[in-house]
């Protein structure tokens, strides 16, 4: 917060702190696409840097939303992306193919991404309405299961898994925040196990594949194991510098697949070593902890349910795409936000950080509605 | 169960505590990454950085010139000839257009060549060019040039075929060189010279033993590709070394007159210098030509190479055992005289032989003889009597000091080194008593007795010398020292004046050497190989040549100060004197005047239908219109 005569009110209550930190996680990001690139501007460091810019004024602007309209749009929100995701649904059985894309002239919108802000406003507002005594109740529980399963398994047969584990894991996020009992966690789980091999039965063959290639990396090293194999070539020649700035041969010399998208943190890796590598974790770290905060300090149950979930949203992706990357994790097509050269993700994670905004605004201006 | 009332303040415990644990959760996860990092970037950097660089930069690698082989007086034996060479090179093709029927067609390719390359095009990793075709002729080669802007991505090349000048007549001694198969590109740990086009290695004899001399040293352009194959930046090169030249002690001229002198016999010769043990000579007839073989041979060739009875893709002089027959005797003698015997001693040859209720024969009643005449004409009776009385295990040492059953040092990885039995050896293989009978059958080099043709001319430099000659072919070894054998100088005196006597008057009479001064010493013998009778003996068809016995003949020139050794085993060629000795006598007269020789080489030739070539391809039509196959084009000599 900056406190100065010169700069007018409006604009001193701003969180400056946490805009500066995001700003220079995408600046870092516009560095490391335009060495992706080839040491060029085009074809990703511009777009990228526009869709930034506009997306980070979005949110600027989305800090002076109330709670209160926060609250009311939630379910409105929810509904209508549900809408869309039936409609890319239909649209890819006309089509017979995959489809994750509504076109609307110009624009092309994925409605899965709105899914993870959406869902966790629902659940948030969903568990605000339940009354503190029913939440060790099943009517506290499977109203939030039906809320979560239907666009979850919409997304998983688009087929996006990614986009599925990460509404999956905001959504349970916000419910085990809420006080749901424990053992609703346990159960899924053991019921995962089980059913697991049933899933894995049901997967996309390029997705077993890439199950398999996780179980076991040697298997394939040429096909689908490569990205993996890739990306870790990439970030263990990186060392504890990097080889410099542009001088990254596993990127240059197309050898990282995916090295401007998903795998962009091997990308940066191999170029700013181990040292640029823990800047950016902790940059997202304190990302995540500015928002872990603004739940704390929330004074409605809404506010700290929302500003959690919207926090792990964020956290999860970042995790999920650095064990992706390093090996950890199956690949399964998380971008890492800011970085990762792609509207959605940055769309996603700048709706989350201007809700997150204007709930903190609501904090310090004291003004709860409660 | 008694429900617990949850109030407002109980949830915001249950929320702070989850909260606790929610974020405990994520700086664990946010550790694991770090850590993560850590180990790969830190402790496991040097394997990766190793493996960054191999995808970075590739070899493309520059074969080495294939070192040459050449004689003792630096005649190429087997060289490198400039030739004409297309290959694909993938990463420059047209994606849109099928090019491989095209150039297949100018070459004049067929379908399992085409199957090939396609194979190979679709296992090539972009900037590694794949083979078209090699050794292309000079026409299609510029067909081909003539054409390149209009077939991106083929290049035509001059590169190195290998060049044997010798022929069929070197064949068996220098093998030949291929293209490296799967299994050998595996065994060498996939070393990627093996798959770069036109590179051949050793096959087959000294081309496949002294493999690692000629290959040399494969260099190469480093180069900064993509992982799609494309060169980005060419680095330094690392330049190649070319392989050794090996010299020989073959006399490449000599080597080939006595290939030819053999004529359309299945025999092989070996020529020893004694006072080195340099062999000169070693060919073995009929052979395959290595030239045809670089290319690969066609199925056709092979089969009619395998399926000759006078087996061309066998060295003979090394390979091939036979029995020794009556050339066994000399040594014989010398074991006989070692072991007391009085060489005036006379035995009364009567043709015929009793030993218990077997008669062992002799090729004619000789009448009374001393060691003198045996050796001379060849008593069987006299040398039955005298080994008989000494017997076979005072005998053996002598005989196999004289090279029998001895193993060579030298470079071929298909020698065998025969028996010379003796009563120990015989229970050992064969689990019986030594009988008489054995020591007859020894005593003229039949029954157990099998020599291979080198051990027949090392056996006459060491009858010619007394010392203990090792035949040595690389000239780059050392000359073994030649140590004395345990005989005495005037045994050895008798022996080559016997020797002297058996082509001054003896079986061999009729190869005289035909040069005035010059005396030559050996010993003819003839192997049975089945048992015929006298009568069918003399009365040889083409039907029947499988069933005659082999033709055997060592010796030395000059007798009384004896430099050049030499033994020939022809098989199935007949009595030893008729072919064995005239063909010894050739060859080592060509060391002393080569228009002589040249002039009974041409005679000879002329009665056996002409020049090898010229029978090699009256040879290959016939057997071609035999099965069924249209007659070759005719090849214009390169």
């Amino acid at each position: 917060m900056i406190t100065s005569a010169i700069i007018p009110k409006p604009l001193a209550r701003l969180p400056w702190r946490l805009i500066f930190l995001v700003a220079a996680i995408a600046m870092f990001g516009l560095v490391v696409l335009y060495s992706a690139a080839g040491g060029s501007a085009q074809p990703w460091a511009v777009k990228q840097g526009i869709v930034f810019l506009f997306f980070l004024g979005v949110a600027v602007a989305m800090s002076w939303m109330s709670e209160g309209t926060i609250k009311s749009i939630a379910f409105p929100l929810y509904g209508i992306t549900l809408t869309m995701l039936l409609g890319v649904e239909a649209l890819g059985f006309v089509s017979k193919g995959a489809q994750r894309w509504l076109e609307l002239g110009p624009i092309k919108l994925q409605p899965s991404e709105f899914m993870k802000p959406a869902i966790v406003l629902t659940l948030a507002r969903f568990y605000e309405l339940v009354p503190p005594g029913d939440i060790r109740k099943w009517r506290a529980i499977w109203p939030a299961f039906v809320l979560l399963g239907v666009p979850a398994v919409l997304i998983l047969v688009q087929p996006d898994l990614g986009t599925c584990i990460m509404v999956l894991l905001c959504g349970v996020t916000v419910m085990f925040l809420a006080g749901v009992p424990l053992w609703i966690f346990a159960l899924p789980a053991v019921a995962g196990a089980v059913a697991a091999p049933i899933v894995y039965h049901m997967m996309h063959g390029y997705q077993r594949k890439r199950i398999d290639v996780f179980l076991d990396p040697e298997s394939d090293p040429l096909g689908a194991g490569y990205h993996i194999a890739q990306s870790k070539i990439a970030i263990g020649s990186g060392g504890i510098w990097g080889k410099g700035f542009l001088h990254g041969s596993q990127s240059h010399l197309d050898y990282l697949p995916e090295g401007h998208t998903d795998f962009v943190f091997a990308t940066m890796a191999e170029e700013w070593g181990l040292v640029g590598g823990v800047l950016l974790i902790l940059a997202f770290a304190m990302v995540i902890r500015w928002g872990m905060r603004v739940s704390a300090n929330a004074r409605t149950r809404f506010g700290q349910l929302a500003a959690a979930g919207l926090s792990a949203t964020i956290f999860f992706y970042v995790a999920i795409n650095l064990m992706m990357v390093m090996g950890l994790a199956p690949v399964v097509g998380v971008p890492l936000p800011l970085v990762s050269f792609g509207g959605s993700a940055v769309m996603t994670v700048m709706l989350c950080l201007g809700l997150l905004m204007a709930l903190e605004r609501q904090q310090r201006s004291g003004s709860s509605l409660a | 169960m008694k429900p617990i009332r949850i109030t407002n303040t109980h949830q915001s415990i249950t929320f702070s505590r989850r909260m606790l644990l929610l974020s405990g959760a994520q700086v664990a996860v946010g550790g694991l990454l770090v850590g993560r990092l850590g180990w790969l970037a830190i402790a496991q950097n040097e394997k990766y950085q190793l493996l960054s660089e191999s995808n970075r930069v590739q070899l493309i690698p520059v074969p080495p010139r294939r070192g040459w082989i050449i004689d003792r007086y630096g005649k190429p034996i087997a060289i490198n000839k400039a030739s004409f060479r297309v290959d694909i090179i993938p990463q420059q093709l047209d994606k849109s257009r099928d090019i491989v029927p095209e150039v297949a067609k100018l070459l004049g390719l067929e379908g399992d060549d085409v199957d090939r390359i396609r194979r190979d095009l679709v296992q090539s990793r972009g900037f590694q060019p794949v083979s078209v075709a090699d050794n292309v002729p000079y026409e299609q080669y510029a067909a081909i040039t003539v054409r390149l802007p209009d077939l991106p991505g083929v290049a035509a090349s001059q590169g190195f075929t290998r060049f044997y000048p010798g022929g069929s007549t070197v064949g068996q001694l220098v093998g030949y060189v291929g293209a490296a198969s799967a299994e050998e590109y595996e065994k060498e740990n996939k070393n990627p010279l093996l798959l770069v086009p036109g590179v051949k290695i050793g096959k087959e004899g000294l081309e496949k033993v002294l493999e690692p001399v000629l290959r040399g040293q494969p260099g190469g352009q480093r180069v900064e590709v993509t992982a799609r194959g494309k060169i980005v930046k060419e680095l330094d090169p690392k330049p190649d070394i070319s392989g050794g030249t090996v010299q020989l002690t073959i006399d490449s001229d000599l080597h080939q007159y006595a290939a030819r002198r053999i004529g359309d016999q299945s025999a092989s010769v070996v020529v020893i210098d004694v006072t080195t043990g340099d062999i000169l000579a070693m060919p073995s007839m009929p052979s395959f030509d290595p030239n045809n073989f670089s290319d690969g041979i066609s199925q056709a060739e092979w089969k009619m190479l395998s399926g000759d009875d006078h087996l061309p893709l066998v060295d003979k002089t090394v390979e091939s055992l036979y029995p020794s027959g009556s050339t066994i005797k000399p040594s014989m003698a010398m074991a006989l005289l070692n072991a007391g015997v009085d060489r005036k001693q006379i035995v009364n040859c009567t043709g015929a032989f009793q030993l218990g209720n077997h008669t062992f024969h002799c090729d004619k009643r000789h009448g009374p003889l001393d060691m003198d005449g045996a050796v001379v004409h060849s008593c069987d009776v006299y040398f039955y009597t005298m080994c008989l009385r000494v017997g076979a295990d005072k005998l053996a040492p002598m005989v196999r000091s004289m090279g029998f059953g001895e193993k060579f040092d030298l470079p071929f990885d298909n020698q065998r080194y025969g028996t010379i039995p003796d009563p120990e050896w015989m229970m050992r293989k064969y689990h019986r008593e030594w009988q008489g009978y054995d020591t007859v059958n020894m005593s003229i080099g039949q029954g157990m007795v099998l020599i291979n043709p080198l051990q027949l001319a090392v056996m006459a430099s060491r009858l010619a010398t007394g010392k203990r000659v090792v035949p040595r072919l690389l000239k780059g070894k050392p000359v073994a020292p030649q140590t004395q054998l345990a005989v005495d100088q005037d045994h050895i005196d008798f022996i080559r004046k016997a020797m002297w006597g058996v082509v001054d008057h003896g079986t061999a009479a009729a190869a005289k050497f035909p040069i005035a001064g010059i005396q030559m010493a050996g010993k003819t013998g003839t192997a049975q190989t089945h048992n015929l009778s006298a009568g069918e003996r003399g009365n040889y068809t083409a039907a029947n040549w499988k069933l005659r016995d082999h033709s055997l003949f060592m010796g030395f020139v000059p007798f009384d100060n004896p430099r050049y050794a030499a033994g020939t085993i022809v098989e199935h060629g007949g009595f030893g004197a008729a072919v064995a000795a005239p063909l010894i006598r050739d060859t080592l007269t060509f060391l002393y005047d080569k228009q002589l020789a040249m002039q009974a080489l041409n005679s000879f030739e002329q009665s056996i239908g002409g020049p090898l070539d010229q029978r090699i391809a009256r040879k290959t039509a016939a057997w071609r219109s035999a099965n069924g196959l249209p007659p070759l084009p005719p090849t214009s000599q390169a």
